[in-house]
């Protein structure tokens, strides 16, 4: 017998057997919601709530299940994300480009960071009319609406990434003969990335939501349109069905997110572990 | 020696002031120095007497108030090609998201147009000359300090400069590391034919490396004193440090240091 085993024993009969397992991980996590959607279940079938808009918790997972194998909700969802992920890769791409820009040379701050300031505090959904003015309700003024609001954050976070890069580092490349646009590619953008990430995963949340709230105010697809449309069809158990959808959605696409940072970045939390130590 | 090969390095009445509270901060108060070709030259000073910003001036990375620095009959007016410059802060210089190859690789790679194969045989080579054959997958953050300044050092040897800058490179790795890199760069100097201009507060460092230490005196700093090290090569960490000369050449230096910080550093009987 190995000894991992004996070890793997000594500590299971030490904290008590499988069940102590629950509290020393995330599986409690998991649990609590587990919990939440039995009480869910009690709170409907007692009549607590009225049914009509608060079904059974089975109720609601029986109907999405149909609504998957039927394929009904990946025809919503495909397009939703198609136009979200457009206006994603659209904002962020730009915000990495004049984030660059801005932390770089004095004159793009100076010149950008004001009309920043004054267009960032305005909450996406209040420019929503003028853009339908301009673009009509189609997949052309989602994709702005998406990629506007990405834009920012990523924007700022790139360019705080460029003022803190360590100037030693621009120094060290200086006396290698590096300047300009090389300088630019091969010490700035990789000593800013950090940052940049940050940005990406707060404009990959704000993405999904204003992809919701555009497809809410005009559309004829998409999950955002399943939703409301359900509701105001008294088709309660499919609008919460479609919640549920973009629950799992967010979940999924943070996950991927995190697991492409951890990947790129890996030198990064390695530096700053070693720092710390 | 002819005159070009003595006047390789030189500075010329170079001042340097900064804008501080209250005006102007003068730091360097006109500086001349004749650096010769090949040669291993320290300067020493008291803390905040403008060494490292002498080097930097040097380095063309930071610009004189006054004065010229002329490198091989060329004013030096921004980095040159065959200068590179090492940093103290080695963890701070070094690139972390390289890992040790690419980092040695990265002087070569970007001034050098050489072929993928030829910049991949000479990082090889100057890697096992720094002795860290093994660790070229490693990022630097994963090495102890004097592994740290091996990489820093073998990314300036990579690109075959003629003048090596190093600022205090050795000031904060622990005493026998310091032992290690001090052979280490004793070795490539002789090998290589380079010239080291090396700044270290240190100097008994200064004198055991150099074929001439130069000591600065406190801002607004001048060349205080200037000594010819004539010791023989090879040298011996131990051995060399017990000649009477060197013991000479230290108490010099030492006395002047003192008498700059304004210490007595001899007891009261």
């Amino acid at each position: 017998m190995s000894d991992t085993t004996e070890i793997d024993q000594a500590a299971s009969a030490k904290s008590g057997g499988r069940l102590a397992i629950l509290w020393r991980t995330r599986w409690i996590g998991v649990a609590f919601i587990v919990l939440l959607l039995v009480a869910w279940e009690v709170a409907a079938a007692s009549g607590m709530m009225p049914s009509m808009s608060f079904p059974r918790m089975s109720a609601v997972l029986a109907t999405w299940w149909e609504l998957i194998v039927s394929g009904e909700l990946f025809g919503e969802l495909v397009p939703s994300l198609l136009r979200m992920f457009a206006g994603y890769f659209i904002g962020a791409a730009l915000g990495i480009v004049l984030g660059l820009l801005m932390g770089y040379f004095r004159f793009f701050y100076s010149l950008l960071e004001p009309i920043t300031e004054v267009l960032r505090p305005i909450p996406s959904p209040a420019y929503l009319p003028i853009v339908i003015l301009f673009l009509g309700i189609d997949d052309e003024m989602k994709i702005f609406m998406i990629s506007f609001a990405s834009f920012f954050p990523v924007l700022l976070n790139t360019y705080s990434g460029v003022r803190s890069v360590d100037p030693i580092q621009l120094q060290t490349a200086r006396t290698f003969g590096v300047t300009g646009w090389k300088l630019m590619w091969q010490i700035v953008l990789p000593s800013a990335s950090p940052f940049i990430f940050t940005g990406m995963r707060i404009s990959l949340a704000v993405a999904l939501i204003v992809m919701v709230i555009s497809e809410m105010v005009a559309a004829s697809s998409g999950i955002g349109y399943f939703i409301l449309s359900a509701q105001r069809g008294f088709k309660i158990r499919d609008m919460f069905a479609g919640v549920l959808t973009l629950a799992v959605v967010g979940y999924v696409l943070n996950r991927l997110f995190v697991a492409i940072e951890n990947r790129v970045l890996a030198w990064h939390y390695g530096y700053t572990q070693q720092q710390r130590n | 020696m002819p005159e070009e090969r003595r006047r390789f390095l030189t500075t010329r009445e170079v001042h340097k002031s900064f804008a501080a509270p209250g005006g102007t901060t003068v730091a360097l108060n006109g500086v001349d120095l004749d650096i010769a070709r090949g040669s291993f030259v320290s300067i020493i000073g008291p803390s905040g007497c403008g060494k490292s910003t002498l080097l930097q001036i040097m380095a063309g990375l930071i610009d004189a108030t006054s004065g010229a620095v002329v490198l091989n009959g060329r004013k030096v007016d921004g980095p040159p090609r065959n200068v590179i410059y090492v940093f103290q802060q080695y963890t701070r210089s070094l690139f972390p998201w390289k890992t040790v190859e690419r980092n040695v690789a990265f002087g070569l790679e970007n001034r050098e147009r050489l072929s993928r194969e030829a910049v991949a045989a000479r990082t090889r080579d100057i890697i096992a000359l720094v002795k860290l054959t093994g660790f070229e997958q490693h990022y630097p953050w994963q090495l102890s300090g004097g592994m740290q300044q091996r990489v820093a050092i073998a990314r300036a040897l990579a690109c075959r400069p003629d003048v090596l800058l190093m600022d205090e490179p050795f000031s904060a790795v622990d005493a026998l590391t310091r032992v290690g890199l001090q052979e280490l760069l004793r070795s490539l100097w002789r090998e290589l034919g380079l010239t080291v201009v090396f700044v270290t507060h240190d100097v008994d460092e200064g004198v055991y490396l150099s074929t001439r230490v130069v000591a600065l005196s406190r801002a607004p700093a001048t060349v205080a004193v200037d000594l010819a090290i004539d010791l023989p090569h090879p040298r011996s960490q131990i051995a060399t440090r017990a000649l009477p000369e060197y013991l000479d050449y230290r108490a010099r230096l030492l006395a002047q240091l003192f008498a700059d910080e304004g210490l007595v550093a001899t007891e009261a009987a």
